[in-house]
């Protein structure tokens, strides 16, 4: 209960955004704390670069309101940015300069005192791994590093929010990992905010979630939430004789079948009452030949059918 | 702030060959048309010695040197400029600068400067050149110094001016091309009005080249140097305000 007394990092309050004619984004209010790590979660040209582009003062918002630390951002623009630390989706690196040269230029750009900017990037280095290359050309460095420097550039001046968007895109599974777990330590004393389209991200790395969806949240609710409202898996059935569908649906906890051809069949279920002994044995008992069960990933269109169906009130009507 | 950003951006150009390859060019080309008025006052120096009152070996050096180096700069500004805020957009590098806690008014202020600086290197260069000729012969400071001040102030101008084509173009090349158009038009102004043979007051005010001639003469007058400062001063707040412009596009 400790980070309800002390002041929200993040407040946004019914931001709207339009391009042109289109509402990019609808409606979005949140408040991020001290401790969070907020997942933002939606497909692509849902809104989560907008809404973080508004969040960092790269676009003003229509309407509604933003505070970082309890500045206004819309009218303390400069002071307000002081406790930000933004990594864009394309991490904005000079390619002339070498990564020393780059984070020495960062930190003097967010007001880091003199003598203390070695410090801070030789201890940024380490957390993202850039020791090898600071002397390296940033044009030379592979996708990935010049990534983990994105990273950097957002944490070295130790600032109360960290903003991601998208930071582990053109990395080696490897290299996830160790993001993942540098943004899950950030989350301990800082208020992280990073967006992607991977759930197992989220998941992974997470303490919140917010969902948006075409513009508007469709869910905010901590990890642990989450996995309680995914209520739904996929399963993959091949089998040698076409099956009777009606059956199959009969059997409680499957909740839709769809045919992908005569024998393979995709069948949604629900987690909460898994059917797949019962399916199994339907098969078997019926002789239909059992060839493969496989249970499938869920997809982020799996995540909102079964958010928008389950959660109709949290969907406001626009 | 200001002074982080634009050593960064004087640094930058000299990482690439940009700015070597510019004033080497620039220089060579200097060099021969110094030289080349040098040769002139030889020729006439004899004739010279019997008039009274006679130009001078800096009115017939200094002036036409600085004059050429003006149009040479005229050229060379543009291709600088473009790249400042546009090239920034177009590797969307942009971001860094723009959620850094500064103002937009340093961000500009200090490209500005940057690029400045590089400019006033070359006038540096090409003040050096007559100052060799105190080796031999004597130097009148003041028209000299006249001389470098236009100079400067006209490439401050030319900076300004295309530094805000760099900010509402999308593509360096454009910003480029546009500042040139620019740049010429207000250049050639008066030469418009003088041909039909009728002065326009408006026409006449507005040229570049005209202000610049005035003060290259040596005459301090505050009309002139106004004129450079309200155009420096212009330029420079449109540019803030089209960056300020960035956060409200559709």
């Amino acid at each position: 209960m400790s980070h309800l007394i002390e002041a929200n990092l993040i407040e946004a309050k019914r931001l709207y955004r339009y391009f042109g004619k289109h509402c990019v984004v609808k409606d979005v209010s949140f408040t991020l704390s001290r401790g969070e790590v907020l997942g933002f979660l939606g497909p692509n040209g849902a809104g989560k670069t907008t809404t973080l582009q508004m969040l960092c003062g790269l676009l003003a918002p229509d309407s509604g309101e933003i505070s970082i630390n309890g500045i206004n951002l819309l009218t303390q623009a400069k002071l307000a940015k002081q406790s930000l630390g933004y990594l864009p989706d394309t991490p904005p690196l000079y390619k002339d300069l070498t990564v020393q040269e780059f984070l020495r230029y960062c930190g003097r750009l967010h007001g880091l005192a003199k003598d203390h900017i070695p410090r801070a990037i030789a201890q940024t280095q380490e957390r993202c791994g850039l020791q090898e290359v600071t002397h390296k050309l940033i044009g030379h460095l592979s996708k990935g590093f010049q990534q983990r420097l994105g990273i950097a550039l957002a944490i070295l001046h130790n600032p109360d929010v960290v903003i991601l968007d998208e930071p582990t895109v053109g990395l080696d599974p490897l290299q996830i990992r160790e993001i993942r777990a540098l943004i899950r330590e950030l989350g301990q004393d800082h208020g992280v905010i990073l967006s992607t389209h991977i759930l197992s991200e989220v998941q992974d790395a997470c303490t919140h979630v917010q969902i948006i969806h075409q513009g508007q949240l469709v869910l905010h609710e901590s990890v642990a939430g989450l996995n309680r409202h995914l209520d739904t898996g996929l399963l993959q059935v091949t089998t040698r004789l076409a099956p009777d569908l009606a059956v199959l649906a009969a059997i409680s906890g499957i909740t839709r079948i769809d045919t992908v051809a005569d024998t393979q069949l995709h069948i949604h279920y629900r987690v909460s009452d898994n059917p797949t002994q019962r399916l199994t044995e339907t098969v078997i008992a019926n002789g239909w030949g059992l060839q493969e069960l496989t249970p499938v990933k869920q997809s982020m269109e799996d995540i909102f059918v079964s958010l928008t169906k389950e959660t109709p009130t949290q969907d406001k009507p626009s | 702030m200001i002074i982080t950003i634009a050593c960064r951006e004087f640094k930058t150009l000299f990482l690439s060959p940009v700015a070597w390859s510019i004033l080497a060019v620039l220089q060579f080309i200097l060099a021969y048309l110094f030289l080349k008025q040098v040769e002139t006052f030889m020729i006439l120096q004899p004739k010279l010695a019997e008039i009274p009152n006679s130009p001078g070996l800096t009115d017939i050096v200094v002036p036409p040197l600085f004059g050429n180096a003006a149009i040479i700069l005229l050229l060379v500004a543009p291709l600088l400029t473009m790249r400042l805020i546009a090239e920034e957009r177009r590797n969307k590098t942009l971001p860094l600068l723009l959620s850094a806690p500064i103002s937009n008014t340093e961000i500009i202020i200090g490209k500005f400067l940057g690029c400045l600086g590089l400019l006033a290197m070359v006038v540096g260069l090409v003040t050096v050149m007559p100052l060799s000729l105190l080796l031999g012969g004597d130097l009148d400071f003041g028209k000299l110094s006249a001389n470098v001040l236009a100079l400067l102030m006209l490439v401050a101008a030319l900076t300004s001016a295309g530094l805000y084509l760099s900010c509402i173009s999308q593509h360096p090349i454009v910003a480029g091309i546009g500042s040139f158009g620019l740049l010429l038009v207000l250049w050639l102004l008066d030469t418009s009005s003088q041909m039909r043979d009728q002065r326009n007051e408006l026409l006449e005010y507005l040229s570049l080249l005209r202000h610049f001639q005035n003060l290259q003469s040596g005459l301090l007058n505050s009309v002139d140097v106004v004129y450079f400062l309200l155009f420096i001063g212009g330029f420079v707040f449109l540019s803030i305000r089209s960056l300020d412009k960035l956060r409200f596009q559709k």
